[in-house]
C-alpha cells in the first residue's frame, strides 16, 4: 500500500519511524512510545480518532501487503508490537463498550448447554435485530452516481483484501470450526480461480466505475470509522485469544450480507452498469446465503461446542461488527442526506 | 482443545438447515429434468427450500424475510410465528 498522509502526531511519528531501519533509532522508538502514551490520554473516542486509527491501520498493514518503501523486517519488530498493543488495548475496550450499547445481550443459558444450532439461532436473531440506517435501500433506489463512487471507496479499504483478516484464525481453530472456516475461505478466494476471488471481483467493480483498484489507493479519503471497521477485524484475527470474536464477526458479516448485496446490485443496475460491475454483488447474494449457514452453525457453533468459554467473545465479535457498521452507515447517510460528501477529501472534484 | 468426534460423512452430505435452505456438499451434479447441467459457481451450495429465492435453485436469504419455518414451535404461544401450517409456504 502507498504511504498514506499522516492525520496527526502519532501517525506522522509512526510513518517517519518506519522510513528508517528496524533497530537503528532507539531514541525515535522512545519518542514514538511517549507520543502514543500522551495522545491516548487526550483522545475521546478512539474508534473515531483519525490519527490513531490510521496508525493502527498502518501497523496492521505490515502483516498484510506491507507499506511501499517500508522494510518488511518491521513486521515483528518488538517495539512496534509494543506500540500496537498500546493502541489495541483501549481500542478493544471501546469496541466492547460499543458492542454492549448496540445490542445488550439478554441472559443466555450456560454455554456448555448450547448446541451449535442454538448458537446459530442466537446469531441469526442478532442479525435480524440489526436496525442500523439502511444504506442498501438508499443505494438501490436513490443514490447518485457520485454516491455510488463514494460507496465503493469506503468499501475498498476492506473489500480489496476481502477475507484476509479472517484467514488468520484458521491455524487457531481445530476440527469442525476449522473445516468450516476453510470451506468458507476457499469460496471467498475463488475456489482455485483467481478471477473469482471476491477481492478480484471487487477490483473489477471499481475499474468499471473508473476507480483505482490498488489496495489502499483511497485510504487518505476515508474517515476514521471506515478504518476502524477494518482494524477491528485485524485485531480479532491477529490475536489468538480473540478467535471467538473473529468467528462471531464472520458469522454476522455473512448473515447480514445477502439482502444488502441484492440491493447494491440493483443500485448499480439502475445506473446502467452491467454484469462486469454488478458481478461482485450478485456473487455475494448466492455465496453468503451458503456462508451464513456454515459460519453460524459449524464455525461459530462448532467453536462454542468445542470451547464453551468462547461464547462471550463470539457474541462480542458479532455485536461489535453490527455496532461499527451501523456507525459507518450513519455517517455516510448523514452526509448524503445533507447533500455532502461522506469522504474526507473531495476525490470526485476532478471527475 | 477437542478435535470433534463427528461421524465422517460419505461422498456427500445434505444439511437441512433449520428455517433455511438445504446445504449440499460433496460430489454431485445439479441438472435440469432433461439432464442439462445447472450453472454452478461453488463446491458447496445452498438450495432454496422456502420457494421465495430470486436465484433458484440457489438460496438468496429471502427465507429470513418471509419468516419461513421448517418446524413449528413446540409451544406456538411462545413465539411470534403464526400457528397455521399454511403460512409457511403462502408467500413463497
Amino acid at each position: 500500500m502507498k504511504i498514506p498522509e499522516p492525520r496527526g502526531s502519532v501517525s506522522a511519528g509512526l510513518l517517519s519511524f518506519l522510513s528508517g531501519q528496524p533497530g537503528a533509532d532507539p531514541a525515535g522508538q522512545e519518542h514514538l512510545h511517549e507520543l502514543v502514551t500522551a495522545q491516548l490520554r487526550l483522545v475521546g473516542d478512539i474508534i473515531d480518532d483519525d490519527d490513531l486509527q490510521l496508525a493502527l491501520f498502518c501497523l496492521y498493514e505490515l502483516h498484510y501487503g506491507g507499506l511501499d518503501g517500508v522494510d518488511d523486517c518491521w513486521e515483528w519488530n518488538p517495539d512496534l508490537i509494543r506500540v500496537r498493543q498500546l493502541l489495541e488495548s483501549p481500542f478493544e475496550k471501546a469496541l466492547r463498550t460499543a458492542a454492549h450499547e448496540c445490542a445488550p445481550l439478554a441472559s443466555l443459558p450456560p454455554a456448555e448447554t448450547l448446541s451449535s444450532d442454538d448458537v446459530a439461532d442466537i446469531l441469526f436473531e442478532l442479525a435480524a435485530r440489526d436496525s442500523g440506517p439502511s444504506m442498501s435501500r438508499h443505494v438501490a433506489r436513490k443514490a447518485t452516481l457520485e454516491q455510488l463512487h463514494e460507496f465503493l471507496i469506503h468499501k475498498s479499504v476492506y473489500q480489496l483484501k476481502e477475507a484476509d483478516p479472517h484467514t488468520w484464525a484458521i491455524p487457531r481453530l481445530t476440527g469442525r470450526a476449522k473445516a468450516a472456516l476453510v470451506e468458507i475461505q476457499a469460496d471467498e478466494y475463488g475456489g482455485g480461480r483467481p478471477d473469482r476471488m471476491h477481492s478480484a471481483l471487487f477490483a473489477r467493480t471499481m475499474r468499471g466505475l473508473g476507480l483505482e483498484d490498488d489496495f489502499g489507493a483511497y485510504v487518505d479519503t476515508v474517515p476514521a470509522i471506515s478504518l476502524a471497521s477494518v482494524n477491528m477485524m485485524s485485531l480479532f484475527g491477529l490475536n489468538r485469544r480473540l478467535r471467538g470474536a473473529i468467528a462471531g464477526h464472520l458469522a454476522i458479516y455473512e448473515m447480514t450480507s445477502s439482502r444488502p448485496n441484492q440491493l447494491y446490485g440493483q443500485g448499480f443496475r439502475r445506473h446502467g452498469f452491467g454484469a462486469e460491475v454488478t458481478g461482485y454483488f450478485d456473487e455475494h447474494v448466492e455465496a453468503d446465503a451458503v456462508h451464513e449457514q456454515i459460519a453460524g452453525r459449524d464455525l461459530a457453533g462448532g467453536l462454542v461446542e468445542a470451547e464453551p468459554g468462547l461464547l462471550g467473545d463470539v457474541l462480542f465479535g458479532a455485536t461489535a461488527s453490527l455496532a461499527i457498521d451501523a456507525r459507518l452507515s450513519a455517517l455516510i447517510m448523514d452526509a448524503w442526506d445533507n447533500g455532502r460528501s461522506s469522504l474526507r477529501t473531495a476525490v470526485m472534484a476532478d471527475r | 482443545m477437542n478435535q470433534d468426534q463427528q461421524k465422517p460423512p460419505g461422498n456427500g452430505s445434505i444439511v437441512l438447515c433449520p428455517d433455511g435452505p438445504i446445504l449440499v456438499r460433496g460430489d454431485f451434479d445439479i441438472v435440469t429434468p432433461s439432464g442439462e447441467p445447472v450453472p454452478r459457481q461453488r463446491q458447496t451450495v445452498a438450495l432454496c427450500r422456502c420457494g421465495a429465492s430470486a436465484i433458484k435453485p440457489y438460496c438468496d436469504g429471502t427465507h429470513k424475510m418471509i419468516k419461513f419455518r421448517t418446524e413449528y414451535p413446540a409451544a406456538p404461544e411462545d413465539s411470534g410465528v403464526p400457528e397455521s401450517p399454511q403460512t409457511d409456504h403462502s408467500r413463497a
